[in-house]
């Protein structure tokens, strides 16, 4: 591992301050991301999950700690546009067609406009949506309108991609060919990724290192770096390997629990 | 479409029939006091005859308001101070001219609320109460007010449509400029798009199901306004004058033809605005 540091978080802290009280949603997090790496970030709900990964898009200032993301502070690298961001939900707007929505960010970034078109193109035709570039959000399922918006994140050229639980509302099938298609996304486009989930499995089966978050305060108690080769069938889930791995990562969540 | 034909049929007849029993239980008292001192005996049906046909009956049937609309109308020419259109006209540019103040005026706060802590706090207390007072006894004060600076004419009655028109634009603005939520939001800041870029691509188009909304009730409203505006000023023209002319020699079927007249040109106005928020929404894919 003698590659960079994409994203380094040293001893974050970060308190909400609401109106019951402090809420302590990050201790003392300290982490290393490499460029290419793809990191999963698993714990139980309300561990701080989202809150690191809004960190590191610089939606949230950490009240301590410090964090740099490409080697700047986080907010430089925002102003860089150096990552695209996938929301939990779509969020798409219902007045653009898929086609406007994954050409807003090229608009506002001030991209030309035939290369606008040529990179419309492009990232539908990678989460394979070609042919839906004049149809409204409301036409495409669920699964495809997360598909377009991951499309959104990738049109333009940054090569940090943060996911904050984007398949989560989807089902089983769907969730698997959409893992499927990420893989071998991340493998063409050699972009680093964080990716926020609840799935073991999904996890395990996505990552190069899988981070356990345990909460109340939030904090990682786990740091696992998977065996598994790079290429991934999805019958991998079945081998001795796969299953070693999502153990020790259910491992690390029961430990979490303990303290409650 | 087709299924809404018949209630609404339904609906316009019975209108009828109770404006013309309502023309006889009203206007009765005066034709029973003409047939006694005339010294008749009235039966029903020359009662019912007489109600509907008075010169000036409290309520006039629906047929001489009719009547009076076709003559005012078609048959007058449109220059003639005796035409109606003549009248709708003047009343229409001043709602027209009034509502696109209104407009402006209402976004143009509603933009200023959105961006600016203070604005927020303070001014929406004080559109509030400017919609408390009664417009009957703000109007005729705008009038001298813009009299005295030397503004007559249009103006003056503008400024009141643009006074009812600029709240419900303001109050429906707001929200539809806040109507993006934080999400949507965040994500702007992600790709670290500028304030302005922000408003047109997203708080804009957000607001678009909002402000068509608020242009209704704002067209509404500067009519009526138009209305009250021709009203303490003696105006010679307009259908606010109709109104005050008619009241003044007991005219009552003027009256009443002017009212459908306003009401007819309200009905087209709002019919308007919704039909362009039918072809904007749904060219923005939004309806
Ligand atoms: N804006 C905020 N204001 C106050 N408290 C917040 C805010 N955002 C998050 N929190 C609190 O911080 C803690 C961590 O929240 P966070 O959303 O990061 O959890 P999470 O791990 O993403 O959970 P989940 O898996 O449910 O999405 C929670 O206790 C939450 O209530
Ligand atoms: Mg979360």
């Amino acid at each position: 591992m003698s590659k960079e540091s994409v994203i380094s978080a040293r001893q974050l802290d970060l308190t909400f301050r609401t109106s019951d009280g402090p809420v302590h949603a990050l201790k003392d997090v300290s982490l290393d991301i490499k460029r290419g790496e793809f990191v999963s970030f698993i714990g139980p709900s309300g561990c701080g999950k989202t809150t690191f990964l809004r960190c590191m898009a610089d939606l949230e200032h950490p009240t301590g700690g410090e964090i740099s993301v490409n080697g700047v502070s986080a907010e430089e690298a925002r102003r860089a546009r150096a990552y695209g961001y996938v929301f939990q939900a779509a969020g798409l707007y219902p007045w653009r067609t898929i086609g406007g929505n994954v050409r807003l960010p090229l608009e506002i970034m001030g991209y030309e406009r035939s290369d606008q078109d040529a990179r419309v193109k492009r990232v539908l035709e990678l989460v394979e949506l070609d042919g839906f570039e004049r149809k409204y959000p409301w036409q495409l399922s669920g699964g495809m309108q997360q598909r377009a918006s991951i499309a959104r994140a990738l049109a333009f050229d940054a090569d940090i991609l943060l996911m904050d639980e984007p398949f989560g509302a989807l089902d089983e099938i769907v969730r698997d060919h959409l893992n499927e298609q990420l893989l071998k996304l991340w493998a063409r486009t050699e972009k680093t990724i964080a990716f926020v989930t609840h799935s073991i499995p999904e996890a395990v089966y996505l990552s190069t290192r899988i981070v356990v978050m345990s909460p109340r305060p939030g904090r990682i108690t786990d740091v696992i770096e998977s065996p598994l080769p790079a290429e991934r069938p999805l019958e991998i889930r079945d081998t001795q390997a796969f299953l070693d791995v999502a153990h020790r990562v259910r491992e690390g969540l029961r430990a979490g629990h303990v303290d409650d | 479409m087709k299924g809404s034909v018949l209630p609404v049929l339904t609906v316009v007849c019975g209108i009828f029939v109770i404006w013309y029993a309502a023309a006889v239980w009203l206007n009765a008292t005066w034709a029973y006091d003409k047939a006694a001192r005339s010294g008749v005996e009235l039966s029903t049906q020359m009662l019912i005859a007489d109600a509907w046909s008075q010169e000036k009956p409290k309520l006039p049937a629906p047929h001489q308001v009719a009547v009076e609309i076709w003559k005012t109308t078609v048959e007058k020419k449109i220059t003639s101070k005796r035409s109606l259109i003549y009248h709708s006209w003047i009343t229409l540019s001043a709602t027209l001219l009034g509502f696109a103040l209104g407009t402006a005026l209402g976004i143009a706060l509603a933009v200023g609320i959105i961006y600016n802590r203070t604005m927020d706090r303070s001014v929406m207390p004080w559109i509030i109460a400017s919609q408390t007072i009664p417009i009957l006894a703000i109007a005729p004060m705008i009038i001298v007010v813009l009299n005295a600076a030397g503004i007559s004419g249009l103006l003056p009655k503008a400024t009141i449509s643009m006074y009812l028109s600029f709240f419900p634009v303001v109050v429906g603005m707001v929200k539809g400029l806040r109507s993006p939520d934080q999400m949507q939001l965040d994500q702007m800041r992600t790709w670290s798009a500028s304030g302005a870029q922000t408003f047109w691509r997203l708080r804009l188009p957000a607001s678009m199901p909002y402000l068509f909304t608020s242009l209704k009730i704002g067209m509404a409203a500067s009519l009526v306004g138009a209305i009250v505006g021709e009203l303490p000023t003696g105006a010679v023209a307009g259908l606010g004058a109709r109104l005050l002319a008619g009241s003044y020699y007991g005219q009552t079927i003027q009256i009443w033809s002017a009212l459908l007249m306003a009401a007819a040109l309200a009905a087209a106005l709002v019919g308007l605005i919704g039909l362009i928020q039918r072809i904007t929404l749904s060219r923005m894919g939004m309806a």
